[in-house]
């Protein structure tokens, strides 16, 4: 495991800066521990003060630390991106693994059903979940919402996965060795799936933090609690731009677009690590191709 | 010409499928409300003046009339499907008494424009380059772009679009920040409109092919950095068949199914983006008119621009879908 990081590190330079990117970013929200003030308290700093040394990021027009409110705000939005990909895994990952073992009708069904929730359009449905929930609506439901959206595309992929392990002789074997399906699935092929759902897990974070963004800086969420979203949200109710308080969005849209290339970065590396087509063509294109 | 039907018959089945779970979707967001609609239209209404009981009473039972939200469940989802086929959402309450479908039908081709060029162009773009970076792997410059573009395709539409505003609407204004077209200006086919209708979707649009360019772009040049190891195509180069032809009609030709299938999967988030892009440029789209519903809590206008959305995005798939037997010679001879 060890070897394996070690030589992603070293050869893959997109595993690289994508790591240290995330490793950056996973400081920077652990670094909320030890926050000296509460994340939702206002005017407990001088507010509009430009980033000096005592202020590293400036403070905002709310009287915050612009510091400390970016380290919840990462903290909040990781943690919520986390438990949508939670969620949406272990959908996508019972989807899949059930439609590409059974096959036949089970599959057509359930690719169809996937295919559907891949087009529809997901924004109009949160926003028309927010406008009938209002002020019901937290983080912990639209989590699980999400959650319950997000999995048909790596659905699929799982999907195409087990439809090659169905094939393999350790499958038969297990057949005729008296497992059932449900072991079969769990203890044969889903070793075998689990990188990829590894990778996926990056790109689904990624996916649900965007849309935390999206419907943060709309007012569409709990705007008290700090996310990359909401302080966005507060930056532009009070006019950041215009007033000139330009670090209190600089910081949270600089640390989430950190957050984003270093997560998506992780993912292809890894998914290129994964697949041994790329592996090979990595080692050299002069190997394979007549160039 | 049968595999050719029956692909289209099971694309429109999909289609009708993709239509009616959206729809049912939508109507079990409805009802799952804690919040009553017509309650929460009447406390908004009444909220800063006292009216009489029985003019509240008419305007709730109106209301219900109105949202069709009488009678038992079952009433209410019959009464839901035959509004939404005749695409009659009753009038919008913010802007009362303009309906609901006139709001959206002056809203739509803002949308639709705005995505239509914003795809074409995105996908036109990353396709090209991304073959040209996939052949020719040790070129600098190509390796230069698709490091940029790398670094664009994961942000969200919203923080793209949140820079470009910053560039150029406070750094650097040169270009029109908000609305579709000068204000005060007559519309109509006129040079001066329609080049003020291209000048102020030119952030907009760039917004979103920044975003959308390098998804294709990506996968294009793993695609054919994959194809250009198959025998065909070497035997192509040992046979003297010039650069070019190779890596259009050889490789890039054959790359080119699994990005239009591609395209179909990802349109609804790049119909996401241009939502929440309209609402930063204040571009008079379906994404305004969404947002201003939630805000004014028109719930006829969020219930149509939501169902508009789901039809728009499933026909256009559908669309693609009629488009991949030009390109799919299997299809069509069959």
């Amino acid at each position: 495991m060890f070897k394996i990081i070690r030589d992603l590190f070293r050869y893959n330079e997109e595993f690289a800066v994508g790591a240290i990117l995330t490793i950056f970013v996973l400081i920077m929200a652990a670094l909320s521990a030890f926050s000296p003030y509460p994340p939702n308290q206002t005017y407990v700093v001088p507010p509009d003060i430009p980033p000096s040394w005592q202020y590293l990021f400036g403070t905002t027009s709310r009287g915050q630390d612009t510091f400390w409110q970016v380290t919840f705000a990462l903290r909040n939005s990781l943690l919520f991106g986390f438990s949508v990909a939670l969620i949406s895994r272990v959908l996508s990952l019972l989807v899949g693994l059930v439609a590409g073992y059974h096959g036949g009708v089970v599959d057509r069904v359930l690719m169809s059903l996937n295919d559907t929730f891949l087009v529809i359009p997901l924004l109009p449905l949160l926003v028309m979940f927010y406008f009938v929930l209002r002020d019901k609506m937290n983080w912990g439901l639209l989590a699980l919402i999400m959650g319950c959206l997000g999995w048909p595309f790596d659905a699929r992929l799982i999907r195409s996965v087990t439809l090659s392990l169905k094939t393999r002789e350790f499958t038969t074997q297990s057949v005729f060795s008296g497992m059932s399906t449900r072991q079969i699935l769990l203890e044969e092929h889903l070793p075998y799936v689990l990188p990829i759902v590894f990778a996926t897990t990056m790109a689904n974070i990624n996916w649900s933090i965007g849309l935390e963004v999206t419907l943060s800086v709309l007012g569409f969420t709990d705007v008290n609690t700090p996310t990359i979203g909401t302080m966005l949200y507060w930056a532009n109710q009070h006019s950041a731009m215009i007033s000139g308080v330009w670090w209190w969005f600089v910081a949270p849209t600089a640390f989430v677009v950190m957050t984003f290339i270093g997560l998506f970065l992780l993912s292809i590396s890894m998914n290129e690590y994964i697949d041994p087509r790329s592996r090979l063509a990595r080692m050299g294109p002069s190997v394979l191709s007549p160039k | 010409m049968r595999t050719f039907l029956l692909h289209i018959l099971k694309r429109f089945g999909q289609f009708v499928l993709v239509v009616f779970i959206g729809i049912n979707l939508t109507f079990l967001i409805i009802h799952i409300s804690p919040i009553d609609p017509v309650e929460a239209s009447v406390s908004a209404m009444t909220a800063f003046s006292s009216s009489q009981p029985e003019a509240v009473e008419l305007m709730r039972k109106s209301l219900k009339e109105l949202y069709g939200l009488q009678g038992t469940p079952f009433d209410q989802y019959i009464v839901f499907w035959k509004r939404i086929l005749v695409a009659d959402f009753g009038p919008s309450l913010s802007a009362f008494p303009t309906p609901v479908s006139t709001l959206i039908g002056r809203a739509l081709p803002w949308t639709v424009g705005l995505l239509l060029v914003a795809i074409v162009l995105s996908w036109v773009l990353g396709n090209v380059i991304g073959g040209l970076a996939g052949y020719y792997r040790n070129n600098r410059l190509l390796k230069l772009v698709g490091v940029i573009f790398m670094a664009l395709n994961p942000v969200p539409y919203y923080i793209v679009a949140f820079i470009l505003l910053i560039v150029f609407g406070y750094l650097w204004p040169i270009l029109p920040l908000t609305g579709a077209y000068r204000m005060n200006m007559q519309p109509g086919y006129r040079l001066d409109f329609i080049l003020s209708v291209v000048l102020h979707s030119l952030l907009p649009i760039l917004s979103l092919v920044l975003v959308g360019i390098g998804g294709w772009f990506l996968g294009m040049r793993a695609l054919v950095s994959n194809i250009v190891t198959e025998d065909y195509v070497v035997y192509a180069e040992l046979g003297g068949v010039s650069r070019t032809r190779i890596l259009g009609s050889y490789v890039m030709r054959n790359a080119l199914m699994p990005q239009v299938t591609g395209l179909a999967i990802v349109l609804g988030s790049i119909f996401n983006g241009a939502i929440i892009t309209e609402v930063v440029f204040g571009y008079p789209g379906l994404g305004r008119l969404l947002v201003s519903g939630v805000e004014t809590g028109d719930y006829s206008l969020v219930l149509g621009v939501t169902t508009v959305s789901i039809v728009t995005v499933s026909t256009a798939v559908f669309l693609i879908d009629l488009l991949y037997p030009l390109l799919d010679p299997r299809i069509q001879a069959g």
